[in-house]
């Protein structure tokens, strides 16, 4: 050992002596052990993670330049707040580069969390023993929605006045209180500076602090129960007898911290071709990253024809629409889209098949998750167009199903029988299982498309 | 190497999810723009268009004027030639009218145009300064195909000339009525940069030519640091997809050696 590498030692100890420096690094990461057969699948939960981080350090960035000011520049009709955004597309040094990275990290947030969250769905991940993981991640989807809502004010253009507008009076249709909450929400008699001002600390401290200790939340509740896997094997079962390591796993570092190199890699090319707008990528992604009219600068006057939420709002979006008012209040939409956030919540406890993985499960739980699947995608679709009555009906029917799904579930999932014996040990996908991966994506996305353009 | 590309794909996929189900609602016709950002001598015609024509009324609050540096002029080019107002090279387009005299004399306070063609689009202008017609029912005696009884009268009528709008009469599905649908337009009296003779043949290129320069002068300046930002992409992704990627691919091969 040389010199060196004995101070470093020594420094080590005398942190390990007053802080479990080492102790928490083993626990955590060098002495991990996850299954050795995470799939395609398993790449998100990192990824998320990266995103988080972007979007910290672009955020810490922008505030540095946004001004949270709704009033108009004297001789214009462009706001403070809308043309600091602006200043740092044009004025401040890679200031379009930060601020495209935000506003497409927030949409792949949403991307990379509904593939995490699909995973989940699919593995069993949710089950005993893993169910405060599944509550406390769906803390951090609630968390990340209303992060990306207050947080579309800010520009300040006519979608993130008007879009905000819609949602904020959604609260006023509550019985009784709902007038009353909505102004307090806004801070005025309608969306002003004291609302923007309000969203913008909202946006910028207090959920993402919230955000942040949750993330921590979710990550030491998978590390006490151990990771799943696409088998849904618990691998603890089959340890070896003398270290007590388990058989199928393997440590987090360096195996999975390599292979989740690898994936970011991948992520980040697809990520920059969207920032850089290259190689038929655009910031804008077609208006659903950053939608048109919001390059319009707000117009408490103006309402736009056709308000849309962004993309990763729509299928809740759709179910509000979808769900029509009677004995004369609106609120049974609202309490419909937000069942829906809150139902997956409760998926551990709906779920009473003993059977974890997509791969051992019966027909009918498959026929399931396609259905729901269709309808999610579905609904999403339907959220981004403007409604006619064949879209509210075909809505409707996505909305039953949507909610079938989840509410249906104890009853097709008793006495549910494996379409598969479930192995003891780990394995790893075959051949026919990637190639028919394969083939599910395209059938999703032909789906969407054909979809998509005859509704 | 199987296993890569599927991940790509996958990758991919999910982006490309998003633009597909883009389906646009049924409006008017839009006309293709065919703009290159990157012909800087059409957007230095089309800058000039722009201070001329379009500025005395409309801003660009958030444009500063030596940012046309961009676009191969310089500073004293952009000083002497496009500048009338006594400003500073490093100030924004502002509009000498005050908004709400705008507001008193148009109906509405002219946008401001800093990104108007990122909220509208290149096409939708393109059709839109061409598609002005004389309409005397209108308070400025123009209206346009593709924004109806629009507040702004046709700036561009000494370029272009007089258009009439056709009508064709076409019975209504729905009521069974008889109604006229604008079909198209028709010049009748040629602009500076439009011709017509006696026969009814007519060209209109060179005016089409001067909107197109105008349209992709608008569309940089909504976005000046599009084609820099592109430029500085390729070599982001050349340098992901062909040193990052495949070395983490080695690495995580090498590692996971023993495992498989």
């Amino acid at each position: 050992m040389s010199k060196l590498q004995q101070a470093g030692q020594q420094v080590l100890n005398w942190v390990d002596e007053r802080f479990p420096l080492t102790s928490t690094w083993k626990a955590h990461v060098s002495e991990y052990y996850a299954p050795k057969n995470f799939n395609f699948w398993y790449f998100f939960g990192s990824l998320a993670m990266l995103v988080l981080v972007i979007q910290i350090v672009t955020g810490i960035f922008l505030t540095m330049n946004y001004k949270p000011d709704g009033n108009l520049i004297p001789g214009t009709n462009i706001s403070v707040a809308f043309a600091s955004v602006e200043y740092i597309m044009r004025d401040v040094a890679g200031g379009s580069i930060i601020r495209y990275m935000h506003s497409t990290g927030a949409s792949m947030f949403f991307v990379v969390v509904y593939l995490h969250m699909f995973r989940g769905l699919v593995y069993g991940s949710y089950k005993k023993p893993r169910e405060l993981v599944w509550v406390f991640g769906m803390l951090i989807f609630l968390c990340l929605m209303a992060e990306a809502f207050l947080g579309y004010l800010l520009p300040w253009g006519q979608m993130s006045f008007w879009g905000a507008a819609v949602i904020v009076n959604l609260f006023g249709s509550i019985p009784v209180i709902g007038p009353d909450l909505s102004e307090f929400i806004r801070g005025d008699f309608v969306v002003s500076d004291a609302t923007l001002n309000r969203f913008f600390a909202l946006h910028v401290i207090a959920v993402p602090l919230v955000l942040l200790g949750l993330v921590v939340a979710h990550l030491v509740a998978l590390h006490e129960v151990g990771s799943n896997n696409p088998d849904g094997v618990e691998i603890k079962k089959n340890k070896d007898p003398k270290t007590g390591i388990p058989l199928d796993g393997i440590p987090f570092h360096p195996y999975y911290t390599v292979k989740d190199i690898l994936g970011v890699a991948v992520f980040l090319a697809v990520f920059s071709a969207i920032v850089f707008s290259v190689a038929g990528f655009s910031a804008e992604m077609g208006g659903f990253f950053l939608e048109h009219p919001n390059f319009d600068p707000a117009d408490p006057l103006k309402t736009p024809p056709h308000i849309a939420p962004v993309w990763y709002f729509t299928p809740f979006y759709a179910i509000l629409r979808a769900i029509p008012s009677f004995w004369g209040t609106q609120v049974w939409g609202v309490l419909g889209m937000g069942a829906a956030t809150v139902l997956i919540a409760f998926l551990p406890w709906l779920d009473r098949s003993p059977i974890k993985s997509i791969r051992y499960r019966s027909t009918t739980f498959k026929t399931a998750v396609v259905l729901f699947l269709i309808a999610f995608i579905g609904l999403g679709i339907l959220g981004a167009l403007p409604s006619t009555n064949v879209r509210t009906v075909i809505a409707q029917i996505f909305s039953v199903i949507y909610f079938g799904f989840f509410l249906g579930m104890p009853f097709y999932t008793k006495n549910e029988k494996p379409s598969a014996p479930v192995p003891d040990r780990v394995t790893f996908s075959t051949c026919r299982q990637k190639v028919m991966f394969f083939v599910y994506v395209a059938i999703a996305l032909g789906g969407a498309y054909l979809f998509a353009h005859t509704v | 190497m199987k296993n890569m590309t599927s991940k790509l794909l996958l990758a991919l996929c999910a982006v490309i999810a998003a633009p597909v189900f883009a389906a646009g609602g049924e409006g008017v016709k839009l006309d293709p723009a065919n703009i290159n950002l990157r012909d800087t001598e059409s957007l230095q015609r089309g800058a000039q268009t722009f201070v001329n024509y379009c500025l005395s009324c409309h801003g660009a609050a958030v444009m500063r004027y030596n940012r046309l540096q961009d676009i191969g002029l310089t500073e004293a080019q952009i000083r002497d030639n496009l500048m009338f107002a006594g400003e500073k090279v490093g100030d924004t387009m502002k509009v000498a009218m005050a908004a709400k005299d705008g507001k008193a004399w148009f109906g509405a306070t002219p946008p401001d145009l800093s990104l108007i063609a990122r909220s509208r689009g290149a096409d939708w202008l393109y059709s839109y300064l061409r598609g002005f017609y004389r309409d005397d029912s209108r308070p400025t005696g123009w209206n346009n195909r593709v924004f109806d009884k629009v507040g702004m009268p046709h700036v561009l009528w000494e370029l272009q000339g007089d258009q009439v709008p056709v009508f064709e009469k076409v019975k209504n599905h729905s009521t069974g009525k008889e109604e006229e649908v604008l079909t198209g337009l028709k010049l009748v009296k040629a602009g500076s940069l439009t011709t017509t003779n006696d026969k009814g043949e007519l060209d209109n290129h060179e005016y089409d030519a001067r909107v197109r320069d105008l349209v992709n002068y608008m569309v940089f300046m909504s976005e000046p640091v599009k084609v820099k930002n592109e430029q500085i992409g390729y070599f982001v992704l050349l340098f992901l997809l062909f040193v990052l990627v495949p070395i983490s691919y080695l690495l995580k091969k090498e590692y996971w050696k023993d495992v498989h």
